[in-house]
């Protein structure tokens, strides 16, 4: 605290008030947000309406989770600790992310109290200015790192549920599925991009050891394009498979696709294509020795 | 004979030669593979080999090269070879190191392998191409 010494404030008598210890101005500020408590949550409150923020929410829960953040925050300025407050502000974003709130919404809302508080201390103080210039020094930091934790912690948590959803699309985007014994279909759908391609390669290879397949068919109809390493990529994929002893029909190429691959000139001579799924349906039943006849008395319609 | 321990184990089962390795060979292991079943080829008159790499979990250029050579031998003694048991990550490292997966047979597992060759064996002459 290099202020305490410093040899210009010390030139002029002073007021018994100002030389509060600087530890005592926290309690001393504190002590106030706590009894005023009522009326500043309230006019806070009345700032979030004002703001439209938080409109997914019912005035009731407005009511909860705003006492709850005063109270925490006020904690927080006491304690010095943000740990309780980082664990509150993560439940809240569990909480409201699924409703809809926006990061701008909670950052509003800290940022009001927070002004809500300033304003409030520089009523209390304005007749003592440099007592005021005190109380605002210590008062900023701590309020600084409050809207900061709060922020961080929703922020955080959006991330998590986006990567959550990430990995959920990844993993149903490829599904690999058996249609008879020791055949399987791989439809891919979508942009195919190399990370996308090497997680089809897994899934293929892995699905070929445990299903035991020897004829898998890929279908590609539902992805728009695909570039020079993803298509080499399949086409180790499909060397890989014939490895694991399993041959590989790809099914679906478009017309873009095809022409692509051909002006980039992709060595496709070794892969098995066929124009549609169906056909490559009855290619990979040929290759297993399935014949399918349709009976007499079975398929008469309604 | 060295008296390093073998790491692989060559069993005969009818007219087939069953070659399990059973853990990552190094290269003068792999040569003495290699010459071992070679040998095993004339003195069991076998018809047919089945390579099982199922426990390989990682395998070099030399090794799928040794493989690859090890069919070729194989085939110049008169009997097929299926390589079975590869696992994912190792085909896609073979292809990876440009192995011409052409011109081996292949097949998921043992069970697979025997069948294969009792296709082409039973069948007039295959060469792989």
């Amino acid at each position: 605290m290099t202020r305490n010494e410093d040899p210009i404030v010390t030139t002029a008598p002073m007021d018994v008030t100002r030389l509060l210890d600087e530890d005592d101005l926290l309690p001393q500020l504190v002590a106030h947000l706590r009894e005023h408590r009522t009326r500043l949550r309230q006019e806070w409150a009345a700032r979030i309406q004002q703001a439209h923020l938080l409109q997914a929410m019912t005035a009731q829960e407005m009511a909860a989770e705003t006492t709850l953040v005063y109270d925490n925050y006020v904690e927080v300025l006491e304690t010095g600790s943000v740990e309780a407050l980082q664990d509150y502000a993560r439940d809240l974003s569990e909480r409201i992310i699924p409703r809809g709130v926006e990061t701008h919404e909670v950052v509003g809302i800290v940022l009001l109290l927070r002004d809500v508080l300033a304003r409030s201390l520089f009523e209390k103080f304005q007749r003592d200015l440099p007592l005021l210039n005190r109380v605002l020094d210590a008062y900023e930091p701590a309020a600084n790192r409050i809207a900061n934790t709060v922020a961080v912690s929703f922020v955080d948590e959006r991330e998590r549920v986006i990567r959550q959803q990430q990995d959920s699309i990844r993993e149903l985007s490829t599904p690999v599925l058996p249609v008879r014994e020791r055949l399987l279909i791989l439809p891919i759908i979508g942009v195919l991009d190399r990370e996308r391609a090497r997680q089809v390669t897994v899934q293929l290879l892995g699905g070929i050891r445990k299903h035991r397949a020897k004829v898998v068919v890929v279908d590609i109809t539902g992805v728009p394009d695909v570039d020079e390493s993803v298509a080499n990529h399949l086409v180790r994929t499909v060397d890989a498979s014939r490895l694991m002893g399993a041959s590989v029909i790809i099914t679906g190429l478009s017309p873009e696709i095809a022409q692509t691959l051909v002006t980039i000139g992709v060595d496709l001579s070794k892969m098995n294509t066929i124009g549609d799924l169906q056909g490559g349906l009855e290619e990979a039943e040929r290759l297993l020795g399935y014949t399918v006849t349709r009976s007499e008395n079975g398929a008469g319609g309604p | 004979m060295t008296a390093v321990p073998r790491l692989f184990s060559i069993l005969r089962q009818g007219p087939y030669l069953i070659a399990s390795v059973h853990t990552a060979l190094d290269d003068s292991q792999l040569v003495r593979f290699q010459e071992d079943l070679v040998h095993r080829i004339g003195a069991d008159r076998a018809r047919g080999v089945v390579i099982d790499v199922a426990a390989l979990d990682v395998l070099d250029s030399f090794g799928s090269r040794t493989l690859r050579d090890v069919a070729e031998m194989a085939r110049l003694r008169g009997a097929v070879t299926v390589i079975v048991g590869i696992q994912p990550d190792v085909a896609f490292a073979m292809v990876e190191l440009g192995m011409d997966t052409g011109s081996v047979l292949t097949a998921l597992d043992l069970e697979e392998g025997l069948v294969e060759l009792d296709r082409c064996v039973a069948a007039p002459p295959v060469v792989p191409t």
